[in-house]
């Protein structure tokens, strides 16, 4: 469902919600486009003027600052006006409701909302809710998905490894509350990555996690065994002290990512991460740091991805660049 | 003298395992006589049920009208007339109101709204513990004796197995029915989707089976140690239905119920993020629904409930998890009662029953049968009237059904309470 509102007639970007739905063809046409803004970042002119006119509103409903500075960002570079909102010191927080707000940004005539917000389905209700011409971008809706973060990272995967098809692709840790991981893993499945596979203790899994398409193992080494990609999520450490883990140390031990437990993955895998990192906790700092880590690539390649999403949804019949 | 005769219809009434085409007359408000016209009855008024299916009034284990206290959602003026629409000729209102039925005082209220209404068979059920916090007990005596037909807790925690055990004791030393929704708080932990496929892929919230299993299990245990008699009200999974029917087994007297909406639709059902499929106990499986039927058929469920919970519009607006639960369900009770029969799960008569009889056995209500004697509440229905659940042919005030736009068969043309005609065509 969430598919068809964001599709319009012809198959195009009205609004970026969720990876569910797009076929690998319009995945495949983002990924392209982000290749032609990903050279932007070296020229002495960092701007296209391909949305020149436009405003954009980034609705942050939840803290962050790697998206949103991002997500900021690449508007910019695309000659967008951009608003941020601060909602922790906005009406919300005297009482007014997100449709409220909503329909107070439409009336200062915006053309797209960036929303975070801590709940499955708020960027699907926006989208639902919000003028026509408004396209909404989902930065991460509370468990459900992140789907521009699965396609910034489907980009890195695809710049280093070339071709999804012979790729077996590990995701470790928080898989329950990660809206990451639901968006990697059906990216990846789209996209015919050989076998995705999920590492976590039951704790951290699920109910049924395989029907997502991923083989599902409880040890570290076996799940890594031969694998091509290594994705390590974030262990919210709020989420020790729920009767979820026992201990950072014991997390540690069973399912961080040291250099030798790294050994037991392809010599060539690469080691990805969304961040921020908890060092120590679900990850060794030299391997966050070591040569197969392209964490901080992903990070730049966030900005051409969220260019190429903005720039569809914004114009749906073509962009030239 | 008021005198009434329906003519021409097909009787069904399970009680009496009446199931013919005959006429049913009523004198000040009760049964008079069915198939047979008494000797020198002149009718005051006549209705002409011919092809048309005439049957006790139905009665609702678990409704909430919203008042008193949130009249922006629901009025015992519209939602009664949405209940008269439907059929229903009883209804029991869940305690949850504001303030909640805990004091005799609120009972009072919740009365005199009812007659008030043109509606008196609104039998209130009473708070277990004061303002429904799970700590102190209510009055449960004297919120009877201000006219409570059992006691509850809607979907609220008790704080402990303790004070459930002390008030089902209590309860029992006066021989009062508890009506318990079973959900483990705990277990449920916030959640707003069955702990499966769809609540895995989208991110949702959700609530294990186990949450209902384990309320259920204990409250059990409680009831064979208390002497309580407990009707299980909502009941939602397969495993549910088995420990009733081992608890029969083990002559344990207790009673279940289900809600109409769980006996048609699954997770499968639910367009993501639609919050019209936002319902506690959530759509489970398919496999759940099925058992659910069978239980029903095996009479191992004993009633069928509407669970009706009218919202006013903003409570449905909103990203799904924060949306409040429920369905405006009354309107939808009958049409999806004749799927059921069409569908092969139960015969017509069993599922009249289910909506009639059974619900005023458990209440030990005198009611449920066009018995002669017995008061006249009775429901005539088309069985072949189709209809489109929209605006023009709907009475509640909440609109929060996922069954909106749908085309449906089967529509009520008269409701007699008592031998009152309380809803008629236009």
């Amino acid at each position: 469902m969430a598919g068809n509102l964001q599709l319009t007639p012809e198959g195009k970007l009205k609004h970026f919600l969720t990876i569910e739905g797009l076929d690998k063809s319009l995945l495949t046409e983002i990924l392209d486009m982000a290749e032609s803004f990903a050279g932007m970042s070296d020229q002495q002119v960092k701007k296209v003027p391909i949305l020149r006119g436009k405003t954009i509103v980034n609705l942050f409903f939840e803290n962050s600052t790697r998206t949103r500075t991002t997500f900021e960002l690449a508007a910019k570079r695309l000659s967008a006006d951009v608003l941020s909102i601060n909602i922790a010191t906005s009406a919300t927080s005297k009482g007014e409701s997100l449709l409220d707000t909503i329909r107070n940004l439409e009336a200062m005539f915006v053309d797209m909302f960036v929303v975070r917000h801590a709940l499955s389905g708020a960027a699907h209700f926006i989208a639902q809710q919000a003028a026509p011409h408004i396209g909404v971008i989902n930065a991460g809706d509370g468990q459900h998905a992140h789907p521009t973060q699965a396609m910034l990272d489907m980009f890195t995967i695809r710049r280093i490894k070339k071709d999804f098809a012979p790729l077996k692709v590990a995701i470790i840790g928080d898989i329950l509350h990660s809206r990451v991981a639901r968006s990697e893993i059906i990216a990846l499945n789209t996209l015919g990555a050989a076998e995705v596979r999920v590492i976590a203790p039951k704790t951290l899994l699920p109910a049924y996690v395989e029907t997502l398409g991923v083989k599902v193992f409880h040890d570290l080494k076996n799940g890594l065994n031969d694998v091509d990609v290594v994705m390590m999520l974030r262990l919210q450490k709020e989420r020790m002290s729920s009767a979820l883990l026992p201990s950072e140390s014991e997390y540690f031990k069973c399912f961080g990512l040291t250099g030798d437990k790294l050994k037991y993955a392809k010599p060539d895998a690469i080691v990805m991460h969304p961040g921020p990192i908890n060092r120590g906790v679900e990850i060794d700092s030299k391997v966050a740091d070591g040569p197969q880590s392209v964490i901080l690539q992903q990070v730049s390649n966030g900005i051409a991805v969220r260019m190429a999403v903005m720039a569809m949804v914004m114009h749906p019949h073509g962009v030239s660049v | 003298m008021n005198k009434i005769q329906i003519t021409g219809g097909r009787l069904v009434d399970p009680t009496n395992g009446i199931d013919r085409t005959g006429g049913v007359y009523i004198a000040d408000g009760k049964i008079l006589s069915v198939a047979a016209r008494p000797d020198g009855f002149d009718a005051d008024f006549t209705l002409d049920a011919a092809g048309q299916i005439v049957c006790p009034g139905f009665i609702d284990l678990s409704a909430r009208l919203r008042e008193p206290g949130q009249s922006r959602k629901g009025t015992f003026k519209s939602e009664t007339r949405a209940a008269a629409s439907a059929g229903f000729t009883t209804l029991c209102l869940q305690p949850d109101t504001v303030p909640v039925i805990d004091t005799p005082a609120v009972a009072e209220l919740v009365r005199e709204l009812a007659e008030k209404a043109g509606y008196p068979q609104i039998h209130p059920i009473a708070a277990l513990t004061q303002k429904l916090d799970g700590t102190e007990l209510s009055s449960m005596l004297s919120l009877q004796r201000a006219g409570c037909i059992a006691v509850g807790h809607a979907n609220r925690p008790v704080k402990n197995l303790l004070i459930l055990r002390r008030a089902m004791e209590y309860a029992a030393s006066h021989d009062l029915l508890l009506m318990f929704r079973p959900n483990d708080f705990w277990l449920g932990n916030n959640g707003c989707a069955h702990e499966g496929v769809l609540a895995t892929r989208y991110g949702l919230p959700s609530i294990p089976e186990a949450a209902e299993t384990i309320a259920l299990a204990q409250c059990l245990e409680l009831a064979e140690l208390t002497g309580c008699r407990v009707h299980f009200g909502q009941l939602s999974c397969k495993r549910s239905v088995l420990k009733i029917r081992q608890a029969r087994n083990d002559g344990l007297r207790v009673t279940a119920d289900v809600a109409m909406h769980q006996l048609h639709l699954t997770e499968n059902d639910m367009i993501p993020f639609d919050s019209a499929y936002h319902v506690l106990p959530p759509l489970r499986t398919e496999a759940d629904r099925q058992y659910l039927r069978t239980g029903l058929a095996a009479g191992t469920i004993d009633a069928i409930v509407s669970d009706h919970q009218p919202h006013d519009l903003d409570a449905k607006l909103g990203a799904f998890p924060e949306t409040e639960p429920g369905i405006s369900a009354l309107e939808t009770v009958l049409p999806l009662l004749l799927k059921l029969a069409d569908d092969g799960a139960l015969t017509l008569s069993e599922g009249i029953a289910a909506l009639t009889s059974k619900p005023a056995q458990i209440l030990g209500l005198g009611r449920g049968a066009l018995t002669p004697g017995l008061q006249a509440d009775v429901c005539i229905f088309d069985p072949a009237s189709v209809w489109t659940i929209d605006e023009a042919n709907w009475k509640s005030q909440g609109v929060n059904t996922p069954f909106w736009g749908q085309t449906m068969k089967g529509r009520v043309t008269h409701t007699l309470q008592a031998g009152r005609l309380i809803h008629s065509p236009a």
